[in-house]
């Protein structure tokens, strides 16, 4: 035992393979303080991620050098607690914010949709870097773009009433994703052609875990520049186009340390 | 269709149909609520739960909630009943099943002759009027006992499945995991990997790994990588080492339609399994996952609501001779089981529900960070749950799986629950720790590397 009554694990330098908790000592035959208390920080700070208001103002202004106008809207769920209860109405817009959308005459070829989701710091975080990063891509390909919808208690599908309204060829769907207990930031982007309401998820296609600490904002705009030119040349999203998207991934895998040698 | 009613105190509560009824009687819970079937308030919950502890067992046989013409899954449980077994309790009403539940002479021989004369409906309808304490003493009474390369669900024993999962399915991250979980004397249940790529390649190269691993340290467990069915039938056509048949199970023929199965095809899994003859001890070659909700969330409720289409569920189970079914509680989130609360009754209902009808019934006893659960809830639910009998929970590191972005029990949850309560792993793989020096035979944990895998961690920089 060490001066703080914990048995340790003497294979600590497994850490180095995983994030996963491992070699976290033994008080007994129990969790140590030390990480127990960790684990409960990360979960507060997961927890806070989902119950975050987003800041829909500052978010504007942020947005405002992208040049694109920006609307506020607001999905049918009123609140955080109906919101998590009642994902169909996450899905759909509240009755005011349909009444602002109006369709550009000839349409565009994508709208740009961002939804606090399960986690506004998902947002906060990564929203306005990424789209400073892509938006010259965009345009690059020759892309018409709308607004820039921003929506609170926002589900995915919420995108396709928006794409539906503005004429939208093509929607993107940012949305703060499902907090994991160390990854409370993470976002996703979901991009589905030819939006209409009541279409289903095997519709999109989605590259998720968008974050500092995850994929980066390169990469996962090198993803999404493929999809659209992949979605737009065979006019579909979903999962046919899926598994060429995946080939991008080149992850080096280490060998089991266990059984090599 | 029949309808039901119950008369109290002058007042008249009146059900269209058992589904309702049923659907009324069932303890709050945010799915119901989403499915818009619930009781409208507990006054009428608590006249449901009258009216359904009238009802004779019997009745569900005569009156199905999902149609009997269009859901093979109704025709499974209505055509399988063994009248025999049922003959016992055939004369009893659900409020009567459970008193006699609770007496002695419901013991662990008399539950083993029971099950194959029941029905999913009859188990969920007496489940919805037992309190917490019942579903425990009433589970704890029955004894399923399992086998693949070692025996799972022996009395005073509790397993886990040790779920390695790493977001990229990278080798040595997994490999980590694993390590750490044995040492810590989890995994007798099954090393099961939930892939982050559902691609053949992934899981061939995983299902190779696992089995040299479990090879190479002989170690008295089994593997699964938890791939689609028909995955699982192509990778033993091309002679990959699967040990056990994973799916995903749901209690209708909609659901099981959403998840890409039928019957058929899980007979079709379960049958090339046997076909390998890797199992040294038995012939129980699936591993079965369920939870409340999966019907809903797939339009595929009927109606129904979600406590009772898991309880169907277990139908489709039980025809597959499962080593292991898991109820994966919390993990489908609050729009279903809103807080603690909400997955600790589900946990218990389902354990019960599964028992009841001779499943190797474990739990994975989990919450997202959208639900409204802690630690504290799951700790609460895992000593219900082995009080209960529980044949496995899951084991991954510090209970934070950073794959699939939720909290479960952790390996040393694990060793907390078999401390307290006198529980021990399966006895094969319990003397394959002591005999490698991991645990003595007290069941503690050696303070050093076990020898047993000291060059593979040195080996480690």
């Amino acid at each position: 035992m060490t001066d703080n009554n914990v048995t340790p694990t003497p294979w600590t330098q497994l850490r180095n393979l995983t994030s996963a908790r491992i070699a976290l000592g033994r008080a007994g035959s129990s969790l140590p303080t030390a990480p127990h208390l960790e684990f409960q920080m990360s979960h507060a700070r997961a927890r806070k991620a989902v119950h975050l208001e987003l800041d829909v103002a500052a978010l504007g202004e942020q947005l405002a050098p992208l040049g694109l106008p920006v609307l506020n809207l607001s999905s049918a769920a009123d609140n955080r607690a109906i919101y998590l209860q009642r994902p169909d109405l996450g899905r759909r817009l509240a009755p005011a914010s349909r009444a602002q959308l109006t369709p550009s005459v000839g349409g565009v070829d994508l709208a740009i949709v961002i939804g606090d989701g399960l986690s506004a710091l998902a947002i906060q975080t990564n929203a306005v870097p990424f789209l400073t990063l892509v938006m010259p891509m965009l345009a690059s390909q020759g892309l018409s773009l709308g607004s820039i919808s921003i929506v609170t208690q926002a589900r995915v599908a919420v995108g396709d009433e928006i794409g539906t309204a503005l004429g939208a060829r093509m929607v993107l769907v940012l949305i703060g994703e499902r907090p994991g207990l160390s990854s409370p930031d993470s976002m996703g982007l979901y991009l589905t052609h030819g939006p209409y309401e009541k279409l289903t998820d095997e519709a999109r296609n989605c590259i998720s875990n968008v974050r500092a600490m995850g994929l980066s904002y390169p990469e996962a705009a090198q993803k999404l520049i493929f999809l659209l030119h992949q979605a737009r040349k065979l006019g579909m999203t979903g999962v046919n186009v899926k598994d060429e998207a995946e080939a991008l991934a080149t992850t080096e895998k280490r060998p089991n340390f266990l059984i090599s040698g | 269709m029949p309808s039901y009613a119950h008369t109290i105190g002058g007042q008249r509560w009146h059900f269209g149909s058992l589904a309702e009824l049923m659907a009324k009687a069932t303890p709050e819970r945010s799915g119901d609520h989403l499915a818009g079937v619930a009781a409208g308030d507990a006054e009428e919950r608590a006249a449901a739960q009258m009216a359904l502890a009238d009802l004779p067992l019997a009745a569900f046989l005569h009156d199905a909630v999902v149609p009997y013409e269009t859901d093979e899954v109704t025709r499974l449980i209505i055509d399988g009943h063994d009248a025999r077994a049922f003959a016992p309790v055939a004369h009893m009403t659900v409020g009567g099943f459970r008193n006699w539940l609770l007496s002695d002479a419901a013991n662990t021989d008399a539950l083993a002759a029971l099950a194959s004369g029941l029905i999913p409906e009859m188990v969920a309808a007496t489940s919805k009027i037992c309190r917490n304490q019942d579903l425990i003493l009433i589970a704890s009474k029955v004894k399923v006992t399992t086998k693949f390369r070692n025996t799972l669900g022996l009395a005073g024993r509790l397993s886990t499945r040790l779920q390695p999962n790493h977001p990229t399915d990278d080798p040595a991250g997994i490999a980590a995991s694993i390590v750490d979980g044995l040492i810590f004397g989890n995994g007798d249940a099954v090393i099961g990997i939930n892939p982050a790529s559902d691609s053949l390649p992934a899981a061939t190269s995983l299902l190779h790994m696992l089995d040299d691993v479990i090879a190479r340290y002989n170690i008295p467990t089994q593997s699964c990588v938890l791939t689609h069915v028909t995955n699982a039938i192509e990778l033993i056509r091309r002679d990959v080492p699967v040990d056990i048949i994973f799916q995903s199970v749901a209690g209708t023929q909609a659901a099981n339609s959403s998840f890409g199965i039928d019957l058929a095809l899980l007979a079709e899994g379960r049958a090339a399994a046997l076909s390998q003859g890797r199992g040294t001890m038995g012939d129980n070659v699936m591993y079965l996952e369920t939870g409340q909700g999966s019907a809903l969330s797939a339009g595929a409720h009927h109606g129904v609501d979600q406590q009772t289409i898991e309880a169907r569920a277990y139908a489709v189970a039980r025809v597959c001779k499962p080593l292991l079914v898991n109820t994966v509680v919390g993990f489908i989130g609050p729009e279903y089981l809103y807080d603690g609360r909400q997955i600790t009754r589900a946990g218990l209902e389902d354990h019960f529900c599964g028992k009841l009808l001779g499943l190797p019934m474990g739990c994975d006893i989990c919450y997202t960070n959208h639900s409204e659960a802690d630690q504290n809830d799951m700790d609460t639910l895992l000593t219900l749950l082995g009080v209960a009998g529980t044949t496995f929970i899951m084991g991954i590191p510090g209970s934070d799986d950073i794959m699939l972005n939720y909290q479960t029990t952790s390996f040393h949850d694990a060793l907390y629950a078999r401390k307290v309560l006198g529980l021990r792993p399966a006895p094969e793989f319990e003397a394959w720790l002591q005999n490698n020096g991991i645990f003595d035979t007290q069941g503690r944990m050696s303070n050093q590397i076990p020898a047993l895998f000291q060059t593979a961690i040195q080996g480690v920089a």
